[in-house]
């Protein structure tokens, strides 16, 4: 039988805020076990969470980025279970009025990907198990860092519309500078619940829900692996059990985690210790105006308003800082094609392997080189010059060519006299090039060389056509 | 004269003004602590509280500014966290605890100049009326050691009426500090919600504990109050106080609630009751009979709520942080299970499940939700009924202190004695308890309830009615 194949995905993502979600601790990654640990996020009696107002602005911002609806009464509820990693045996959640209702994300194919919800609740702590005599260590550094929880519909039918939707996920999110997103890092996790129904059918099939998805290629194979288990099962008669599985990216294959019967009840209840938060309209509007232009918009503005190509639109569109690059230097000069070849082609080539990615020269520098090019002021071979000279100089590219003698000031008479002077040196090549495109190449190289590049080349081009090809 | 029939201020002023000093004021308490051991009521006298002593002793004699407490040995119950003291909620579970950290209404006293001096006994983690359900073995009533201290505060309760320090801090939860105030003849009050920071108490049900001090007198429970309130970043639920009208008032509006009439009339002690009622006429007050339609419902609804948030808040203690690991237990599931049960008291157990039960998937629209909803009504109810007049005047408990054991099998009969103190609780309204009787030998008192933040009005009406009643009814 043919299958229809039903996803929806619960995505958490770890805010990027300077402390955690209830306490003043750090919330950084990579610290000593237990350095960045208080009474409240280890959970101490008689210790109170005081909520991060950062962490509510991040979490509306995500909501923004995705369209939803901002609540202007949300709630943070304890959801109790008991594992020695959560240290009060309760996360602080939200359960009945999340910060973020609704939203979606429309893929490039147009197809419509509803959110249900954003929420905001806190991380637990990592345990690590040494071994039976040692026992378990657990590490509270994690314990109370901000997380946002994004819960989608089950609108998706394939691996490859959660992929495109995971991706643009974490673009929208790093782009805003609501987290980084770094999945092998735990910054961002994926749980896909998972059903099937035979085709066309109306009614949801049986659905798991797998965890333990450490990579955009996990998410990928799990689920693949995930409907082919499904089906077999199902083609053999049997029924598919509804439970947790839990992937395991080595051997390529999941197992069961806990079945139903074993689902915990969470007892879901407004937190006491939190008073309800209430979001004005200001409140949003405020945030609303920090807001970057998202991605996918700005791609939109780049393809229909700038005639970029889809490729480099993309490209320019892969961090805020490029994109900003490249807005800021459109705002300077109104070229956007130029400037987008500029970045991709020459600029990229210059930026050094290093942790953080800079350009080697500012907007208005590599703004006034191209200007220049354009101008016909320096040839474009200077001016790639001119970008390397700029990197060990705080100088204008002006200042540069003007100390460098690069202005082109060639006259055309000058240019005419070495091309007779050629034209007699070389009568052969005169002839090839008549007829060989590549021959032309080698006479305006011959003028640059003698004019020390100089000559502009447009003008070269003009007199080496009208002396010599059209004669 | 003996340090224990001077008041606070007055401890402070002599101790100021070198009358005495502050290590013999602590010396003396520290003996009546010993002598009186009997009583249960005191765990543990610190160590370092002579010492501390010494050095406000030093402070004063070098001409330094001291505080508004200073030198005065302060008891606190033993769910009050102060940094590298033990802080053991009276359970087995917490017998080796120490505060890494102190609570915010103890470094305001500390601020002061008080010397947090010992810890007081209590109910397991705050949940009982009789200061039976306790590791440390019940505490015994000041007045006669055959009947209960009333709980949970009843160390702290019994520590003042029998003169074993001049001030004790408990925690009120649904009556906690005011029925056991009640049964041993002194000032209990239950501040507003969010009065006190709950910032290193232990919690029991979040939504309405509240810390306060438990006195000899009303001025010396105003002046402890105060020191110990305020907003705290630490507590978001945690309020600024003022404690409104600065004027006292000409004439007080005192309030019957005609809903609890007929509990009133049928108790043991009501013409002691509308004695009472009788001498505050004559002594200038105004009664008005007011209603709060659903303040019979209190009781239901506080054994709905303050179960459930305990559920959750006494979850953290798993037998994996702090509190004692069952040696028998060979899995995790058995660390939770074996050490929880061999931790906690019966009470506690009993309430843990009963929250659970009202937090579970299926019942908890039914019971929680609605407890809920009932409790936002009162508030309002209790809003409405203080525009008509300025306190509710209700008995403090049904009865006078029973004999130890007397309700340990029936928890029905003993959730009874909150039933006048819960709706405060409940409404975040305070409540003040203070001595006017006796039934024999055994002290009753009398609650005056107000409107939110109107601790000023109560204070004023919980002394003219300490004036009143001085020598007896």
């Amino acid at each position: 039988m043919q299958y229809d194949v039903v996803i929806g995905l619960e995505i958490h993502a770890e805010l990027k805020t300077k402390t955690k979600v209830f306490c003043s601790c750090k919330n950084e990654f990579g610290a000593m076990p237990n350095a960045n640990t208080c009474p409240v996020c280890t959970g101490m009696p008689g210790a109170l969470p005081i909520i991060n107002k950062k962490a509510v602005e991040l979490c509306i911002k995500a909501g923004l980025c995705f369209d939803c609806k901002i609540s202007d009464y949300a709630v943070m509820e304890r959801k109790n279970y008991f594992y020695p990693d959560l240290s009060k045996a309760y996360q602080i959640s939200q359960m009945v009025y999340p910060i973020c209702v609704g939203g979606h994300i429309d893929l490039e194919s147009g197809k419509r990907m509803r959110l249900n919800r954003i929420h905001l609740e806190e991380d637990a702590g990592k345990l690590t198990h040494i071994s039976k005599s040692i026992g378990s260590l657990v590490d509270y550094n994690r314990g109370g860092t901000p997380l946002i929880e994004i819960v989608t519909e089950p609108d998706f039918s394939s691996a490859s519309e959660v992929d495109e939707f995971l991706k643009r996920v974490r673009e929208a999110l790093v782009f805003a500078g609501i987290a980084d997103c770094k999945m092998e890092e735990g910054g961002m996790r994926c749980d896909v619940n998972l059903s099937l129904k035979p085709q066309g059918s109306k009614e949801f099939g049986t659905r798991t829900e797998m965890k333990n998805l450490n990579s955009f290629k996990s998410v990928t194979r799990a689920i693949e692996y995930e409907i082919k288990r499904q089906t077999e099962v199902l083609n053999s008669g049997e029924k598919v059990m509804q439970e947790t599985r839990k992937w395991d990216d080595a051997k390529g294959k999941n197992m069961t985690m806990r079945s139903k019967e074993e689902a915990q009840d969470y007892r879901y209840f407004p937190d006491p210790d939190i008073l309800p938060i209430s979001i004005t309209d200001g409140d949003v509007k405020k945030i609303k105006d920090e807001m970057p232009q998202l991605p996918a918009q700005r791609r939109a503005k780049y393809i229909e308003e700038y005639g970029l190509t889809a490729q480099d639109a993309k490209q320019l569109t892969t961090s805020k800082y490029v994109s900003d690059y490249f807005e800021n230097c459109v705002a300077l000069l109104n070229l956007p094609k130029k400037i987008s070849n500029w970045i991709l082609t020459d600029l990229l080539r210059l930026v050094k392997d290093q942790e953080e990615f800079v350009f080697p020269i500012d907007e208005k520098r590599l703004v006034q080189i191209i200007q220049m090019v354009e101008d016909k002021k320096v040839t474009k071979a200077l001016g790639l010059e001119l970008l390397e000279l700029c990197q060990s100089s705080e100088k204008m590219p002006e200042e540069l060519a003007k100390e460098h003698n690069m202005i082109a000031n060639i006259t055309a008479q000058q240019i005419e006299e070495i091309l007779v002077k050629f034209i007699s040196d070389n009568p052969k090549a005169v002839e090839d090039a008549k007829s060989d495109p590549k021959a032309m190449g080698f006479i305006i190289g011959h003028v640059m060389k003698c004019t020390q590049g100089k000559a502009n080349g447009a003008l070269v081009r003009q007199l080496v056509d009208k002396l010599i090809l059209q004669k | 004269m003996e340090y224990k029939d001077l008041t606070v201020m007055q401890l402070v002023d002599g101790i100021k003004t070198k009358k005495f000093t502050s290590e013999s004021v602590v010396k003396y308490f520290i003996e009546q602590c010993k002598e009186k051991q009997h009583l249960n009521a005191v765990i543990e006298v610190f160590d370092d509280a002579v010492e501390k002593a010494v050095e406000i002793d030093k402070k004063i004699s070098a001409g330094e500014q001291v505080g508004k407490l200073a030198g005065v040995p302060v008891a606190i119950k033993d769910n009050i966290l102060c940094k590298g003291k033990k802080a053991g909620c009276a359970s087995a579970f917490m017998q080796d605890f120490v505060s890494p950290y102190t609570a915010t209404l103890v470094k305001k006293l500390e601020d002061e100049g008080a010397i947090i001096f010992a810890r007081t006994n209590m109910d397991e983690f705050a949940m009982g009326g009789s200061c039976e359900n306790t590791y440390y073995g019940a505490c015994k009533n000041a007045h006669d050691d055959s009947c209960v201290s009333g709980g949970s505060s009843g160390g702290s309760a019994v520590a003042v009426a029998a003169g074993l320090c001049p001030v004790a801090i408990g925690t009120d939860t649904g009556g906690s500090v005011r029925q056991p105030s009640s049964f041993n003849g002194v000032v209990g009050i239950k501040p507003t919600y969010g009065t006190v920071s709950r910032y290193g108490i232990v919690a029991f049900a979040s939504s309405t504990d509240q810390a306060a001090p438990i006195t000899k007198t009303v001025e010396e429970n105003e002046y402890v109050l105060q020191i110990m309130s305020g907003q705290d970043v630490h507590d978001s639920t945690s309020i600024k106080n003022d404690f409104a009208v600065d004027s006292p008032k000409q004439k007080i509006k005192i309030g019957l609630c005609r809903q609890l009439k007929d509990k009133i009339d049928g108790l043991k002690n009501s013409e002691k009751f509308y004695l009472a009622v009788k001498k505050l006429k004559e002594a200038g007050c105004e009664f008005v009979e007011v209603e709060v339609p659903h303040i019979e419902n209190s009781l239901a609804c506080y054994y709905v709520i303050s179960p459930a948030e305990a559920t959750s808040n006494l979850a953290r203690f798993d037998g994996v942080k702090y509190t004692t690991r069952s040696k028998t237990a060979k899995s995790l599931e058995e660390v939770y299970v074996e050490s929880r049960s061999q931790g906690f008291g019966k009470e506690v157990q009993r309430r843990i499940m009963l929250g659970n039960f009202v937090l579970s998937s299926g019942y908890f629209d039914a019971y929680y939700k609605k407890a809920k909803r009932l409790q936002d009504l009162l508030k309002i109810e209790f809003a409405t009924a203080f525009s008509s007049c300025d306190v509710i005047m209700t008995p403090t408990t049904p009865d006078v202190a029973f004999k130890i054991g007397g309700k340990l099998n029936d928890p029905v009969a003993m959730y009874l004695e909150d039933l006048f103190t819960v709706p405060a609780s409940l409404a975040g309204i305070p409540a003040i308890s203070v001595p006017y009787a006796k039934d024999g030998h055994l002290p009753l008192g009398m609650q005056f309830m107000g409107a939110q933040k109107s601790e000023k009005i109560l204070y004023q009406t919980a002394k003219l009615f300490q004036d009143l009643f001085k020598g007896g009814i």
